[in-house]
């Protein structure tokens, strides 16, 4: 069992590698995170460094991207911000995942009154706009916190994790290793854990990439209204969100972290398609 | 078809009642004392007291809640605790604003998704597929604000080809009214149209697979009439569910075009409530999307059933 999951899981490897769409995702992602790791070193400047006689300046040879307001190197707090988009990024998701996704796995295998109450709970999270939800959970959490801002993404993206899981363990319940488990007497968190779980991996990794990016997207949405993180926080919304009372005299500030921002969450939708083109037989089987 | 209808708008009740829950609930746990805000630090307690009397908010929660409740259900919002002002009257004509932009951005994303998404289908493996799946993929990866505040640098500010801010009602002037509307329709309506194409072009795949395409292009039929009479219309149903789960974004999305555009919509009024901690517009007005939310995608159900009978029948 375990030798075929591990060939199984090497070949799923060997097809992503050849997938081109899913590669560049893979790419790009990996060189975001690279560089958000290496930004103390090689930013070169510190993302609060002013540089007073270097205010609202193009890209040049001292400050690759421009300077802001406040004569901040912006390619500097591109790197540092790269940091808060992934960490709002991963966590939020986590969360999502661990909420959402429990509560559809225990949803989908206890089913009866339990399944009717969380996912009512989950109808009711879903008939929100997500922005509009993160904007009212953000409004009661307290704004400008990083904290909050993960937390907030965390919920509104919760119940798309839920309906996923569940409806793949009521596909899974039914089938014959599941119903075998059960005659054997395996008790319930066993066959959750052993058959259930790792039958979802699948989808459940497609859809983590996809969140991830709505996520930044949403955190950058937050910070760009000014509720997501704090002023003082190089994120990438923030400063798309003060370059726009300078954007007539000097657009740099505008242009560069808005391209950070595109070219992550393209990265995470190549890389989630590619997952989804070598994750789903259908597509496999090349129809 | 009947007691299809009758099924989901059954259905809808208890989500109904979970969002205005959830509405009130939200409201009422935003940090903040309403009456200090509004009378400021040198109330004395007996005007604070006199004031959240007022308001009722002096009650215990539950019966504020159904006191809210049961005047909602009859059309009563409340009033505005900064304006003194019935919410619902200025919900409803700031959402004449939201809805022009989010029909108008529709409009765009259907005009642009559609025949792309049936060009990349009919084309499939070719390069103009690749790229149609490129642009789609960027599309959904532009942040809304970002390609907003391009369009106005670009568009508005260096080619002087459209004003940057402000609005014009359709029904006031058409002319007008689209001159202001089109870039946050844009910038609103980039990322559905991405969804949509994408939506369409795998839908479409789906059904040119099917034997009566087959059989449709052994009949000698040109191509154009395969791909638009036969198979769009088939492949078009799942893309229907799409369209309406975009509403929702688009709604969304609105809260802050509007306020990139100063566009006098329902966002830019939730977001001023919420920092006002206007309680009785955020409740009303989240409630209000939600509400509009609900009905789109209940619309969207029963034309599902209606158009594939085996919905009905699930």
């Amino acid at each position: 069992m375990a030798g075929s999951t591990r060939a199984s899981a090497t070949n799923n490897l060997q097809r992503f590698l050849r997938n081109g769409i899913g590669m560049v995702g893979a790419i790009i992602v990996l060189g975001t995170i690279v560089l958000a790791v290496a930004a103390p070193v090689i930013a070169p400047y510190g993302a609060e460094e002013t540089h007073p006689n270097w205010k609202l300046y193009p890209p040049n040879e001292y400050f690759l991207m421009g300077t802001d307001e406040f004569g901040r190197d912006i390619l500097s707090r591109i790197l540092f911000g790269a940091q808060i988009s992934l960490e709002v990024g991963i966590i939020s998701v986590a969360i999502a995942l661990i909420v959402g996704g429990a509560s559809g796995l225990l949803a989908g295998f206890r089913g009866g009154w339990l399944d009717g109450v969380i996912m009512r709970c989950m109808d009711v999270l879903f008939a929100f706009p997500a922005i509009l939800l993160a904007i009212g959970i953000m409004a009661v959490l307290g704004t400008g916190n990083i904290l909050n801002a993960m937390l907030a993404i965390g919920i509104v993206y919760a119940p798309s994790f839920a309906r996923l899981a569940r409806a793949s363990v009521l596909s899974l319940k039914e089938m014959e290793f599941v119903q075998a488990a059960r005659v054997l007497g395996q008790p319930e968190m066993r066959i959750l854990a052993r058959h259930i779980v790792p039958n979802i991996l699948a989808p459940m990794t497609v859809q983590i990439s996809f969140a991830l990016s709505t996520a930044i997207l949403t955190e950058a949405a937050l910070s760009f209204l000014g509720l997501g993180t704090p002023p003082s926080v190089p994120s990438w919304g923030s400063m798309l969100s003060a370059s726009r009372r300078y954007v007539e005299l000097d657009p740099w500030p505008a242009i560069f972290p808005g391209l950070a921002i595109m070219l992550l969450v393209l990265g995470f939708n190549l890389f989630g398609d590619g997952l989804r083109d070598v994750l789903d037989p259908r597509l496999r089987a090349g129809d | 078809m009947t007691q299809y209808v009758i099924r989901r708008v059954l259905a809808i009740i208890p989500v109904l009642f979970g969002i205005s829950v959830l509405v009130f609930g939200l409201v009422h746990l935003i940090p903040g004392d309403v009456a200090q805000i509004l009378l400021g630090t040198q109330a004395t307690d007996q005007q604070l007291a006199t004031l959240r009397r007022t308001f009722g908010l002096d009650r215990p929660l539950p019966i504020q809640y159904v006191d809210w409740l049961s005047h909602v259900l009859v059309g009563d919002f409340g009033v505005s605790f900064r304006t003194d002002r019935p919410v619902l009257p200025d919900l409803v004509q700031r959402f004449g604003v939201t809805l022009q932009l989010t029909l108008v951005s529709m409009l765009i994303a259907l005009a642009v998704a559609i025949p792309l998404g049936a060009a990349s289908a009919a084309n499939r493996g070719k390069l103009s597929d690749g790229l149609s799946r490129v642009i789609a993929l960027l599309g959904l990866s532009i942040p809304n604000f970002w390609l907003g505040t391009l369009l106005i640098l670009f568009v508005s500010l260096v080619l002087h080809w459209l004003p940057p801010v402000g609005f014009v009602s359709l029904l006031d002037n058409p002319w007008l009214g689209i001159q202001t509307l089109i870039l946050p329709a844009l910038a609103l309506g980039t990322a559905v149209a991405a969804f949509i194409m994408r939506m369409v072009r795998s839908s479409l795949l789906e059904v040119l697979r099917q034997d009566y395409i087959r059989t449709a292009h052994a009949k000698g039929l040109r191509e154009f009439t395969v791909l638009y009479r036969h198979a769009l219309k088939n492949a078009f149903i799942p893309v229907l569910t799409v369209i309406g789960v975009q509403v929702g974004y688009l709604l969304g999305g609105a809260v802050i075009i509007e306020s990139i555009f100063s566009l006098p919509g329902m966002g830019r009024f939730l977001l001023d409530s919420i920092s006002n901690r206007d309680y009785s517009i955020v409740q009303g007005g989240v409630l209000f999307i939600a509400l509009i939310f609900c009905l789109v995608n209940l619309s969207v159900d029963l034309v599902y059933g209606w158009l594939d009978p085996r919905i009905r029948y699930e």
